[in-house]
């Protein structure tokens, strides 16, 4: 009896395509993301930056994968995040903001005529008034975090996620993994 | 005459009680973890949370709330039983507005740690974001009522072991909140002191000791060593302090 065939070897790993886009967040998930540091050497391998603030390309072709920093609070932030929905496959809310609105959205149980009031016209230097040019969104009356948006199919908590928790959730997914946080990497803070 | 034995079985362990125990008084006494949040060992059980739910003899009850029986079977650790706690804690972060990484009682909040232990990622619903009181008039004890999930924990302490009846909770259903017992509603001109276990009770922050917010540094705090299931004050501790 002949020896079996030798497997054929496998096809190389497709590289997922991975858009990132800060809605209204801070950044921080994004310096997170750069906090992986060497490792950013080994995830390469594994994914290619579509748009995003690193790439500095501003729409989104098809991806794999939409990481979203960032909560909803004016109407560019509703059609990025709407863009990053049709052009990815998954789309994580990275980020305590983007989670459950996180600290932007400490505004909402304050009315946004108030909010803008205060900020703007109640200062000791009288404020120069609110602004109105037309290039500005319109802002959103209450911040939401994404899933009241758009579908979300994974979250990632955290203010922000750290460097450890995105590398995990990510390598998980590229490598066909359900991604879970153990205990250690779960926060919220 | 067989004497029968005082002992339930919880998810398959033998749970000795003693008589008058609740379930809840009688896993944690032996070490064997129920989530719960409006419990507390101090004060009377009040069932108000429903994150102890557990089935007993395939009937659903609060565990802080029913007397331990001989011949009791109760499944707690299911994961039925897990996704529903999952959901109700869900519930109670919309319909406050708990943003960890700007309260000070992160890491020490039962509300966040019983979260973190059910692997809750997303509040999953559309938030109230509710409209609710903060009330710093007290000098040494601040009230924000954002973070309060009606436990009832405060109103018990004050009423039960300080004497004083400072809270209360008026209204029904969505307009259920904590109010004070002073004639301006506001905590500064009630009795209550920083001394009193009311001061100190909150879950969750509502209630919060002035001035002590960051003594113990984020990463150093009651949770922070671990998941609630092994940490919880609550729980009795073997020999070697695990």
């Amino acid at each position: 009896m002949s020896a079996p065939a030798p497997l054929p070897a496998p096809a190389p790993r497709r590289r997922l395509r991975v858009a990132t886009a800060s809605l209204a967040g801070c950044f921080g998930c994004h310096m997170s993301f750069l906090d992986m540091d060497e490792r950013l050497v080994g995830l390469i391998d594994l994914i290619v930056l579509d748009r995003s603030p690193l790439t500095d390309i501003k729409h989104p072709g098809p991806c794999d994968i939409a990481l979203v920093e960032g909560g909803v609070c004016n109407a560019e932030n509703v059609h990025v995040l709407r863009e990053l929905r049709r052009a990815a496959k998954v789309v994580i809310a990275l980020g305590a903001c983007a989670v459950n609105g996180g600290l932007p959205a400490m505004r909402n149980h304050r009315g946004l005529e108030d909010i803008l009031r205060k900020v703007y016209e109640e200062r000791p230097d009288g404020g120069a008034g609110i602004p109105d040019d037309p290039e500005l969104p319109l802002l959103t009356d209450k911040v939401h975090p994404l899933h009241e948006v758009v579908r979300v199919d994974y979250f990632l908590p955290g203010c922000p996620p750290s460097a450890d928790a995105i590398h995990k959730f990510l390598t998980d997914l590229a490598e066909g993994r359900t991604p879970r946080l153990a205990d250690a990497l779960l926060h919220f803070d | 005459m067989t004497e029968i034995e005082n002992v339930v079985v919880i998810d398959g362990l033998r749970v000795p009680f003693e008589p008058g125990q609740t379930i809840l008084e009688a896993a944690l006494a032996a070490g064997v973890w129920i989530p719960h949040l409006c419990h507390h060992p101090d004060f009377a059980p009040h069932g108000s949370c429903k994150v102890c739910t557990v089935v007993v003899n395939g009937r659903n009850g609060s565990a802080c709330t029913m007397r331990a029986l001989p011949g009791q079977e109760v499944a707690s650790a299911t994961p039925e039983i897990q996704e529903r706690r999952r959901t109700l804690l869900q519930m109670l972060f919309v319909e406050g507005n708990h943003f960890c990484p700007g309260c000070e009682k992160s890491g020490n909040c039962t509300l966040q740690a019983l979260a973190y232990d059910a692997e809750m990622l997303t509040p999953r619903f559309d938030h109230f974001y509710p409209n609710r009181r903060l009330d710093g008039s007290h000098p040494d004890v601040l009230l924000d009522l954002d973070r309060c999930i009606l436990c009832e924990l405060c109103v018990r302490a004050s009423r039960d072991v300080d004497g004083k009846s400072v809270f209360a909770v008026a209204g029904r259903g969505g307009d259920c909140r904590i109010v004070v017992n002073s004639p301006t509603g506001r905590l500064g001109d009630t009795d209550l002191a920083i001394e009193d276990a009311a001061a100190h009770v909150c879950p969750v922050g509502a209630i919060l000791p002035k001035r002590v917010g960051f003594s113990v540094p984020i990463g150093a705090r009651v949770f922070d060593a671990g998941p609630i299931s092994e940490v919880s004050p609550h729980l009795a501790r073997t020999e070697d302090g695990r």
